[in-house]
């Protein structure tokens, strides 16, 4: 029981962590923390059920729904960070308010604020090993997440691009004198925000089977959660951090009810915030939050 | 008065209050996403206190407020340690918390909400906001609004001139959390039903934007962003989804041309004080145009 607990601990916590990893990465590279990230998270969910709904095949419907994320995340890419660098520190996170609020009522005025049922995207597909229960939906979301992080990691350590970023992070100033073009290469950390949190919107929704405008809320919160407990600005602390978040979700849920989880969760997060604001694992830039 | 009017005055009222509940800490320099936990602890607070021990309304309503910002000191110890978009987080995660703890708790009846039998019309709401911008106006008058400013400026020159930079950031963020729960205890005296959902990050998140729509440089920045976009949606025929979508696209678009907000010192300036304009281009020291 407590083995099938974890499996699904897990699995909730590979969508955490991939929400989480698209935070981190903007908190570390741009300072700015993004709260259309949940928005693009119900984006890629709903597009998905829209487009099944309207008979498009499986392959083509996770495209679409990916697509319509990123579309969305450069949207917002450049009326929060490239239109208001130099502003108080506040308005881009401000600006990004105001989109997830613009997602989620455009979705309720096209859609409807109903839920809506995902089909099964393969039946029958579960393994069982040792008495638990592995659906091949979770297994394939668990094994996404780890190659897409471990592709980022791969591009922030050892290609141009990210050492653009890096430098970026470190100082954007210096980044601009070295040549760096900063527009071109920030879009970047949007587009990664599109991929990562749409294709978790995409995973929960094959996983939970239900999609609705407000799906992306209670993930998204979750996410920025995992990402405080991971270390700001760190990707695979934000996995582990995902994970935690997950799986303490889970057992919460199985011991005291899922009303506890809120308490457990957030508890968990201003502990961590007031006793560890660094988080568990160092960050990519160096603490410079100050107002 | 049509019943309309009356529900689009309260609503109006009951932003007001809960924007000044925000702008006191933001105009330190804090930005509060806790801000509808509080207004929950001033709901449940003055609602409990009303409905179990008969206590009048008009009376239950201030000392649901100082539940709440007896909740903000205990909280503000620890959480005003952190800066920044840390403090941001910690105040996100106090105002969860609060959330989840009053669907745990069964006296005040967790998930079904909690409905309140006493009532009060329109002339209490009204006079409570007004009480509200006075006492914030004339706050702003004083020596505090003079040091509140200057932390907001720069909090580091603020504390070498000698300004109790941590005691006046505290003293903002109870206070606020104080007058957050003003408007949650009217809210529920009025609408007889308060439930826990309704305080969620989404509340909290509207009340910010009123207030950094508004501007945070002068104390009528709250007023004037609240009244704008609690109005502004009412004059649009449609539906509630589509308000909010004509919402968002306003705050993104002005935080685009003007993210100072729409009121700032210089146009107050230029306003109101034709004798001592403001030099274009010319940053504006913090004591010009008193």
């Amino acid at each position: 029981m407590i083995g099938q607990q974890i499996v699904n601990g897990v699995t909730l916590g590979s969508v955490y962590a991939m929400v989480a990893v698209a935070l981190t990465l903007s908190i570390g590279v741009l300072n700015f923390l993004n709260f259309s990230i949940p928005g693009l998270f119900m984006i890629g969910g709903m597009t998905l059920w829209a487009l099944l709904d309207a008979g498009i095949p499986w392959p083509f419907a996770v495209v679409g729904a990916l697509v319509m994320a990123v579309a969305a995340s450069l949207m917002v890419e450049r009326f929060t960070w490239r239109w208001l660098r130099g502003a108080p520190h506040f308005v881009p996170l401000v600006s990004s308010m105001a989109f997830l609020l613009l997602f989620e009522h455009i979705a309720i005025a096209y859609w409807g604020s109903d839920m809506r049922v995902v089909p099964e995207a393969f039946s029958g597909g579960d393994w069982r090993i040792a008495g638990l229960v592995i659906g091949i939906p979770q297994l394939m979301g668990l094994l996404c997440s780890i190659a897409l992080v471990a592709g980022l990691s791969w591009l922030l350590a050892s290609t141009r691009t990210g050492r653009a970023l890096r430098t970026i992070a470190e100082d954007p100033d210096t980044a601009l004198l070295l040549g760096v073009d900063i527009n071109r290469v920030v879009s970047v950390v949007f587009i990664v925000a599109g991929l990562f949190t749409a294709l978790a919107g995409i995973l929960f929704a094959i996983n939970y089977r239900q999609v609705h405008p407000f799906m992306g809320e209670a993930v998204g919160l979750k996410g920025i959660s995992a990402m405080i407990i991971g270390g700001m600005g760190n990707i695979w602390g934000s996995i582990v951090g995902g994970l935690i978040i997950g799986t303490t979700e889970v057992f919460a849920i199985s011991y005291f009810g899922a009303d506890f989880v809120d308490l457990a969760v957030f508890g968990l997060l201003l502990a961590i915030l007031i006793l560890r604001p660094t988080g568990l694992f160092r960050g990519m830039q160096p603490v410079r939050f100050g107002i | 008065m049509s019943g309309y009017f009356e529900g689009v005055l309260v609503l109006l009222a009951i932003n007001v209050v809960f924007a000044y509940g925000a702008y006191l800490p933001l105009a330190a320099g804090q930005l509060n996403l806790g801000i509808a936990g509080f207004a929950a602890v001033g709901a449940y607070g003055s609602a409990y206190l009303s409905d179990t021990f008969a206590i009048h309304p008009i009376l239950a309503i201030p000392i649901g407020a100082m539940f709440a910002g007896l909740i903000a000191l205990l909280v503000a110890v620890p959480v005003l340690r952190t800066r920044g978009i840390y403090l941001a987080l910690a105040t996100f995660a106090v105002g969860q918390i609060v959330r989840a703890a009053i669907l745990n708790l069964e006296f005040l009846g967790g998930a079904a909400g909690y409905p309140v039998s006493a009532f009060v019309g329109l002339p209490v709401v009204l006079g409570f906001a007004l009480a509200v911008i006075v006492v914030v106006m004339v706050l702003f008058a004083t020596r505090f609004g003079i040091a509140l400013r200057a932390v907001q400026d720069d909090e580091r020159v603020a504390d070498l001139m000698g300004v109790e930079v941590r005691g006046f950031q505290m003293a903002a963020f109870i206070l606020g959390a104080a007058v957050a729960g003003i408007g949650g205890g009217l809210y529920a005296h009025h609408f007889s039903y308060i439930e826990a959902q309704y305080f969620n990050i989404g509340l909290s998140i509207s009340i910010v934007l009123y207030v950094l729509l508004g501007g945070t440089q002068t104390a009528w920045g709250p007023l004037i962003g609240a009244t704008v976009f609690t109005l502004l949606p009412e004059l649009l025929r449609g539906s509630a989804s589509l308000r909010y979508v004509v919402f968002a696209a306003g705050v993104i678009v002005l935080m685009a041309l003007r993210p100072q907000g729409l009121l700032t010192r210089a146009t107050i300036q230029r306003l109101f004080d034709w004798r001592n304009p403001p030099i274009p281009g010319v940053p504006m020291a913090s004591g010009r145009g008193q």
